[in-house]
């Protein structure tokens, strides 16, 4: 992935250090740098983090559906908690682990707002697993967004519910170890098993492939609060070089090692079916092994 | 209602109302109603003895109305789902007892330091809650409005006034009552439904998205991106000011008999109202007695009760607990007479409810031991037993 | 060469975490040797960009705008 042959020279006078913006007469813009939903795209998230990749993904789903003037934000505490000042959209900021309570009173109260949580792991499933498990169970009309990266990342890079064996944080040195540490909560699974809960997909931002692919989680969880249809919930699993101990290169490829293969990416409730994450795990190495496949007789290029 | 009003009319606080619009009714259900005619649509609550006749009521009543009552899975919950419905304008409660709001006080802190105008209703077991209720409900420099019915028709008064002093300071109210205000019946009157609240500008609903001008409530202190924003220093600053803003201006107390009084008794609730019938016994009996009922807890009444012992010897202190309101009365007497217990932990076998402490001729006797510089005669035997 | 498209790219934005140069499918990007105010090295444009916009998908710092250039008629 990294392919370290060194690239062609940039040509002088080459596009690409222009003002954004400043595109060719007659180019098409594919998207936006900054969302339109960010007030400004500067933040102080680390470099290569993650999780600036999953707001971007919620926010141009939101614009997408045209929900702009009827969306509720709530956010949680965490690294991602920066972007309550510069999300613009209402927004309610909750306290560790509640987001989920308040979103139902604002829905409650409002039912025809869009309303979603914004999360981390440790806000989520440390402090508050029982009030995402009880929101979902009601089926609150209600989207909760987990950005999963392992780790409680604002203070430093501490073990979670969601860090997985072996993982290496500021408080597993040695790496978390189930008889010492106890195991991780795949909690996407917990909620798929809700009957209140219509939607539930994993994605994650490694690669832009799978960028892409939870951009449309997203958008889909949105159209089930939209249809009423239930509770609905995406886990974003992110980059966290900071807290993970690597360079930022090396990011995605440690989630592809060692978060991913536990949180695996798929939509584990969809349209009443129920797959596991061990169902999506074996699906993903059946398709893994039909891409090789086919590239050993190849047909296909590299993605 | 007057900061300062002489009780010699031992009758109720508010006007009485004519015979047709009372009906008889349980404290609870009677603060259920007047919530609701104060304009509350939202309540959240887990059953909590002696709390959950409330959320029966709340429950049973709010849908009624077009309202939402949720049946919340933990005080957790509740008190985040009323957290939400206060954000979007809404007229919001919750409530429990002393161990449920404890569950619920961080977000009663951050819920001040966000301004968000919720009533939460605490029925407490007894009075061991007073300084619970006091001390900010939680962490940090924060304190809730904290008013302590002493019957079921101040309830109804105070319930009404928790949402307007909510809405008027955009600061939380906590409504003290307890097992015996809730389970009493009284025939009361809770009279017509108040005035629409006032606009709320600073509520979310959704609709400034994109705008550049959308909302954000936050404990934090923080604006949006390119709006001004006091920082989190002087956000809690001002959140101070604003309370020392609320004291200067909403506290509230009752006396009777203390112009003559060498003798003064304090104390607060459905308590009181025992002590004031003692008071009364005695007073007929010629001793020259008076009394003190802080209205609100917070702000503590502390210059108009000084003011009212100002001429007493010795003042006393009623309180159902090993000793919490009487912190208050000693800062607000500083020294100027000796303050004395008089009360005690007292309730019964099942911890919730009356003990025998509350009974008029126990107070007298304790009353009149303090007026004669004498030691306090021995508690009612038997604790926990039946009365 | 004709590229299908191009990017530009907002330097001063950029916290150099690199994830933008192996992503893209031609290799059109390289990080500099200079750096932006803030220190960090970013990355440069060559020839060949198809406008995947792989880049915008994977920065977190939404320094990349993505242009396609109209197909031209053989």
């Amino acid at each position: 992935m990294t392919g370290r042959e060194p690239p062609p020279a940039p040509t002088p006078g080459a596009p690409g250090a222009g003002e954004p913006g400043a595109g060719p007469p007659g180019a098409r813009r594919i998207g936006t740098a900054v969302p339109d939903l960010l007030l400004t795209g500067e933040h102080h998230l680390c470099p290569g983090c993650g999780e600036p990749l999953a707001v971007r993904g919620l926010l141009e789903a939101i614009r997408h559906l045209g929900l702009t003037r009827r969306t509720i934000a709530v956010a949680g505490i965490g690294c991602y908690t920066s972007f309550s000042m510069t999300t613009d959209l209402d927004l309610v900021q909750a306290l560790h682990g509640r987001a989920p309570s308040v979103a139902t009173g604002i829905k409650r109260m409002r039912p025809d707002v869009i309303v979603y949580t914004l999360q981390g792991d440790g806000d989520m499933v440390n402090e508050g697993l029982q009030e995402v498990l009880h929101t979902a169970a009601r089926g609150e009309l209600i989207t909760c967004v987990l950005l999963n990266n392992g780790v409680f990342g604002e203070t430093g890079g501490h073990m979670t519910a969601t860090t997985v064996a072996g993982q290496r944080t500021k408080n597993t040195l040695e790496g978390r170890d189930p008889a010492r540490d106890g195991h991780p909560i795949l909690i996407g699974d917990l909620i798929a098993r809700l009957d209140g809960a219509a939607y539930v997909a994993r994605g994650s931002v490694h690669h832009p492939g799978a960028v892409a692919r939870t951009g449309r989680m997203l958008r889909r969880a949105f159209e089930t609060q939209v249809a009423g249809a239930g509770f609905s919930f995406v886990e974003v699993v992110t980059m966290c070089p900071t807290g993970w101990f690597v360079p930022t290169l090396d990011g995605p490829g440690y989630l592809q090692e060692t978060l991913g293969t536990v949180h695996v990416m798929g939509e584990l409730k969809v349209d009443g079916r129920i797959r596991t994450t061990e169902e999506l795990r074996a699906e993903n190495t059946r398709a893994d092994a039909e891409m090789r496949a086919a590239l050993a007789r190849g047909g296909i290029e590299e993605p | 209602m007057n900061a300062a009003r002489p009780g010699a009319d031992l009758a109720a606080a508010t006007p009485a109302p004519g015979p047709a619009t009372r009906r008889l009714m349980e404290g609870s259900e009677a603060i259920a109603e007047a919530a609701i005619a104060a304009g509350c649509r939202f309540f959240a609550g887990y059953p909590m003895t002696p709390f959950t006749e409330l959320l029966e009521h709340f429950a049973r009543r709010l849908p009624t109305v077009g309202g939402v009552c949720c049946n919340a899975e933990s005080e957790l919950e509740a008190v985040g789902m009323a957290w939400g419905a206060a954000a979007t304008g809404a007229r919001a409660a919750t409530g429990s007892t002393g161990q449920g709001l404890s569950l619920m006080e961080e977000s009663l802190s951050e819920i001040t330091l966000a301004e968000l105008p919720l009533v939460t209703f605490l029925l407490a077991r007894g009075q061991q809650d007073y300084h619970q209720a006091t001390r900010g409900l939680g962490h940090g420099d924060t304190r809730h409005v904290v008013l302590a019915p002493i019957d079921t028709h101040e309830a109804v008064a105070h319930t009404r006034l928790a949402f307007d002093l909510a809405d008027r300071w955009r600061h939380p109210v906590l409504v003290y009552g307890d097992y015996l205000l809730a389970h009493t019946r009284e025939a009361v009157a809770i009279g017509p439904d108040g005035p629409p609240p006032p606009p709320k500008p600073w509520a979310v609903d959704g609709s400034l998205g994109g705008t550049g001008r959308s909302r954000i409530i936050s404990p934090l202190g923080f604006g949006k991106v390119g709006h001004p924003s006091p920082g989190i220093e002087a956000h809690q600053r001002a959140i101070a000011a604003k309370q020392a803003e609320i004291a200067a201006a909403e506290a509230r107390i009752e006396y009777g008999g203390c112009d003559d009084a060498t003798t003064v008794v304090v104390a607060y609730g459905t308590p009181a109202r025992f002590v004031r019938a003692a008071v009364a016994e005695l007073r007929d009996a010629g001793h020259r007695i008076g009394w003190v009922r802080p209205v609100t807890l917070w702000p503590f009444p502390a210059a108009a009760l000084a003011a009212a012992v100002a001429g007493a010897r010795r003042v006393a202190c009623f309180e159902l607990s090993a000793g919490q309101l009487i912190d208050d009365v000693r800062l607000a007497v500083l020294g100027a007479a000796p303050v004395r217990p008089i009360g005690g932990i007292s309730t019964d076998g099942s911890g919730f409810g009356v003990g025998r402490l509350l009974d008029t001729e126990v107070i007298a006797a304790r009353i009149l031991a303090v007026h004669r510089d004498e030691d306090l005669p021995p508690l009612p035997d038997e604790p926990g037993g039946a009365p | 060469m004709s590229a299908r498209g191009t990017v530009t790219i907002a330097t001063e934005a950029c916290k150099g975490c690199e994830l933008c140069v192996p992503v893209c499918p031609p290799r059109v990007l390289s990080m500099s040797e200079a750096t932006n105010r803030a220190g960090h090295h970013y990355p440069l444009l060559a020839d060949g960009c198809t406008g995947c916009a792989a880049c915008q998908l994977i920065c977190p710092d939404f320094v990349f705008e993505v242009y396609r250039h109209p197909r031209v008629a053989p």
